[in-house]
């Protein structure tokens, strides 16, 4: 069985707001099963003395103080944005219509 | 919706919305039950999640300066602008103070949790996520304790955990600025990264009526604990503390009914009123048997009303996962420890301890609170005032200038020794209350300390009885028929020669001496 259905694929392309074909659907899912069926396999293979868990190196409480430093100027800050006015980002619309 | 939202979202809106009969919109405008009706049919259950800006000098996962009201943009970098590569680091002033937070609020501290990555699409974040907590907050099961109308309750805090606050969007196109009918939004990222604390209590039933009461009560004191803290500057008005309002309603004996989530809940005030409309607005619902929806509301602070916002049911999928870009959070014991030992007094226990102190009521303490002015009062009073010398300035005059200007009672330009030396002169008699409110003023422009300023403009009660008496003689020749009265017997008619005296004098003369002295040269006294 799938671990990932054509279903889930599109409901995340949804979510993430990526325009997702048909065709490329059957593909994604596809692809993404394989990965999906991979990292399951770890699954199999850790024994239950192996905690799961999320970082690869065993660190806690990395820090660092409460000090200011430079930031981008403005400019700097906006050279990469497809839009910007008065200093800002320029977004579309978020909300259309409402109520 | 349209626009960037595909099609499949549009449908599921008009779904829910078409879902609700037409009947409903004239019932919430037209036959509102009363408030004592609702509650007297319908118990409420109220719970509250507040949000919290720490004051850190920077940013919680990025050493950006969090300055208020900086130019757009400018305090920003590759990390709280999420650009490829960027690596955050934690700031640990952030951890701190949540976790000092936390034990203020009676939490348990986890020993071990993570960071987690809320991912959702909006342009306020443009990392497309939020770092924040999910089943792993940083405090957990704790609870503070309000008091109304002398009674106390306890409020369960469910968790308290760290993320990072959001952009400011700026909606462009609306008629009235806000995001319904924008055409298009301009983001400022500034904001983006600050720590924000978010707070979240259990549940809250069996309040009855005083559900709206106990809701504000618990925002303040969350406030006053947090402020006691030095970790925020907690002003709703500027939004560092910000409040969103869960209410359901169920009869009697039922299970508790579907609860909607108001935001934009700005004041004390707001909270009370946003719960209580909510009540209202519910039971108008229930009685024809219509239903409540669980979704996001906004309150309206121009009628105190709430309204309905985006639909929860198309927002709730935020994929949480642990951020591998941050390690765990292990908060050594000793340090909680510490922590916990150094934490300030209460200020429930403080207010009291000041209020026998102060020989206040509970009322009155509870305005000091609210004006935040328990410790500009108590070091006016360390410097020398009496506390009924220093209550009254720093409520009086002061607080209405703070009201005016719009800024906080500490920062509207008198320090607690000027205010306590001003007290001083007043009860020397080198100053009346008129005079002395004029001196305060000068203060406050910045003219000095009292005394400085009451010689600068010349102010000062005219002591010199000659020049008193000449003037208490050229009011009375001036009045002869008000001064015939006062010769018969009517010594209240003397009023009117006082203000011509005071008059005259340019309010310099105490009012008191005046009137003695008009009494004396008319042989009423």
């Amino acid at each position: 069985m799938a671990a990932i259905s054509r279903e889930e694929v599109a409901h995340l392309a949804r979510l993430s707001r990526l325009a997702v074909t048909e065709e490329e659907l059957d593909r994604f899912a596809g692809q993404l099963d394989v990965i999906l069926q991979s990292v399951a396999r770890i699954g199999d293979v850790a024994a239950d003395d192996i905690p799961p868990t999320s970082h690869s190196v065993p660190l806690t409480n990395v820090y660092r103080d409460d000090v200011p430093v430079p930031c981008l100027t403005q400019e700097e800050a906006l050279s990469g944005a497809p839009d910007a006015y008065e200093g800002r980002f320029r977004v579309p619309q978020i909300l259309a219509e409402e109520d | 919706m349209r626009g960037t939202v595909p099609v499949r979202c549009t449908s599921r809106v008009t779904e829910i919305l078409s879902d609700r009969p037409t009947s409903l919109v004239r019932m919430t405008t037209t036959a509102l039950p009363t408030y004592e009706d609702a509650v007297s049919r319908y118990e409420p259950v109220i719970g509250l999640e507040t949000h919290v800006e720490l004051g850190t000098a920077t940013k919680m996962f990025c050493g950006c300066r969090t300055d208020f009201g900086a130019e757009p943009n400018t305090q920003v970098c590759p990390v709280c602008l999420g650009l490829p590569g960027a690596l955050p680091v934690a700031n640990r002033a952030g951890i701190e103070a949540t976790i000092r937070i936390g034990l203020a609020l009676n939490c348990d501290i986890a020993e071990w949790c993570r960071m987690a990555r809320k991912n959702y699409f909006y342009p306020d974040m443009p990392k497309n996520f939020q770092t924040s907590q999910y089943d792993e907050p940083l405090c957990v099961d704790g609870y503070v304790d309000v008091e109304v109308d002398g009674k106390q309750y306890r409020i369960g805090i469910e968790r308290v955990h760290l993320e990072e606050d959001t952009g400011k969007s700026l909606h462009v196109g609306g008629a009235t600025g806000r995001i319904h009918g924008a055409t298009e939004s301009l983001v400022d990222y500034n904001r983006a990264g600050i720590p924000l604390v978010e707070i979240v209590t259990k549940p809250v039933p069996g309040l009855g009526a005083l559900a709206p009461e106990v809701a504000k009560a618990y925002v303040a004191e969350l406030r006053d604990i947090i402020r006691s803290l030095g970790v925020s500057d907690v002003r709703m008005e500027q939004g560092s503390l910000r409040c969103d309002v869960n209410t359901s309603l169920n009869k009697p004996g039922e299970e508790w009914g579907t609860r909607t989530e108001t935001k934009n809940v700005n004041s004390l005030r707001s909270v009370e009123r946003a719960v209580r409309s909510e009540i209202i607005r519910q039971t108008s619902l229930l009685d024809v048997g219509t239903r409540i929806f669980q979704e996001t509301r906004h309150f309206q602070e121009t009628t105190g009303d709430t309204r309905s916002g985006r639909s929860k049911e198309t927002a709730t999928d935020y994929r949480y996962f642990p951020e591998p870009d941050l390690v765990p959070i292990a908060p050594d014991k000793a340090w909680v420890a510490e922590l916990k030992a150094a934490l300030p007094e209460k200020p429930s226990s403080k207010r009291a301890r000041l209020r026998e102190d102060w020989g206040i009521s509970a009322t009155d303490m509870e305005s000091v609170a609210n004006a935040g002015a328990v410790e500009l009062i108590e070091e006016t009073i360390a410097a020398g005032a009496s506390p009924a010398g220093a209550r009254k300035w720093w409520m009086g005059e002061l607080a209405r200038r703070a009201n005016e200007t719009g800024v906080e009672l500490a920062a509207v330009g008198a320090t607690p020794a000027q205010v306590a030396a001003l007290q001083k002169l007043v009860d020397e008699g080198k100053l009346n209350d008129k005079l002395a409110r004029q001196v305060l003023e000068g203060v406050v422009e910045g003219e000095g300390d009292p005394a400085a300023v009451m010689a600068a403009r010349g102010l000062g009660v005219v002591s010199d009885t000659g020049a008193l008496t000449k003037a208490v003689d050229e009011a009375i020749a001036a009045n002869p028929d008000i001064a015939a009265k006062v010769r018969d017997g009517k010594v209240a008619a003397a009023g009117a020669l006082v203000g011509a005296v005071m008059k005259t004098t340019r309010g310099q003369a105490d009012a008191k001496t005046v009137r003695d002295l008009i009494l004396e040269r008319l042989g009423a006294s």
